[in-house]
């Protein structure tokens, strides 16, 4: 699992049935000190999140486990949100 | 999932059976502000994209779960077409 920044969101009417309802965000990785890290992607919402939170995101197969996990095509799924940029303890700070 | 553009098709007439009757599309993934990559996959369209439209694309065994996929030999597909993007910087 990864920490990002929702940074925006998706519309797509026309998608994989079992995709309805689902909400899909723009997500931008995160290193260990909040700053971004590689390009954005687009993320299937399963906690409730929203632009500029603080999220974790689990990639590959894991993703589609909130969800009809034999049914649900996503491999980028925001599984958690942080409460806020204080509450990430970086180990290497003083 | 990626955003990507159809920027082209492929015919394939001998593959495995249980892609029979499914379109092929090769697509590029894009940034979210539309510049193209120069990068390019072929993807499985579940959804009936058509040329140059931005659409979402799974990879990985991810994409054997869409609709219609099951037990298929694909590790990428296109699940949906994008109609906007909305990013705030």
């Amino acid at each position: 699992m990864q920490l990002a920044r929702v940074i925006g969101t998706v519309v797509a009417t026309m998608k994989n049935e079992s995709l309805v309802g689902r909400k899909l965000l723009v997500v931008q990785s995160l290193n260990k000190d909040l700053r971004p890290q590689g390009k954005p992607l687009v993320a299937v919402d399963s906690v409730g999140a929203g632009v500029g939170e603080l999220v974790f995101w689990c990639r590959g197969k894991e993703a589609s486990f909130p969800f009809k996990r034999e049914d649900t095509p996503t491999d980028c799924t925001i599984v958690g949100i942080v409460d806020s940029d204080a509450h990430v303890f970086n180990g290497s700070k003083k | 999932m990626i955003i990507a553009r159809i920027i082209g098709t492929v015919v394939a007439s001998q593959k495995d059976a249980r892609l029979e009757g499914r379109k092929l599309l090769i697509v590029r993934p894009i940034n979210v502000d539309g510049s193209d990559t120069t990068a390019y996959v072929v993807a499985v369209d579940t959804v009936g994209a058509g040329f140059h439209e931005r659409v979402l694309v799974v990879a990985g065994s991810s994409a054997r779960l869409a609709q219609g996929m099951k037990d298929a030999p694909v590790d990428a597909a296109i699940v949906g077409v994008i109609d906007t993007v909305d990013v705030k910087e």
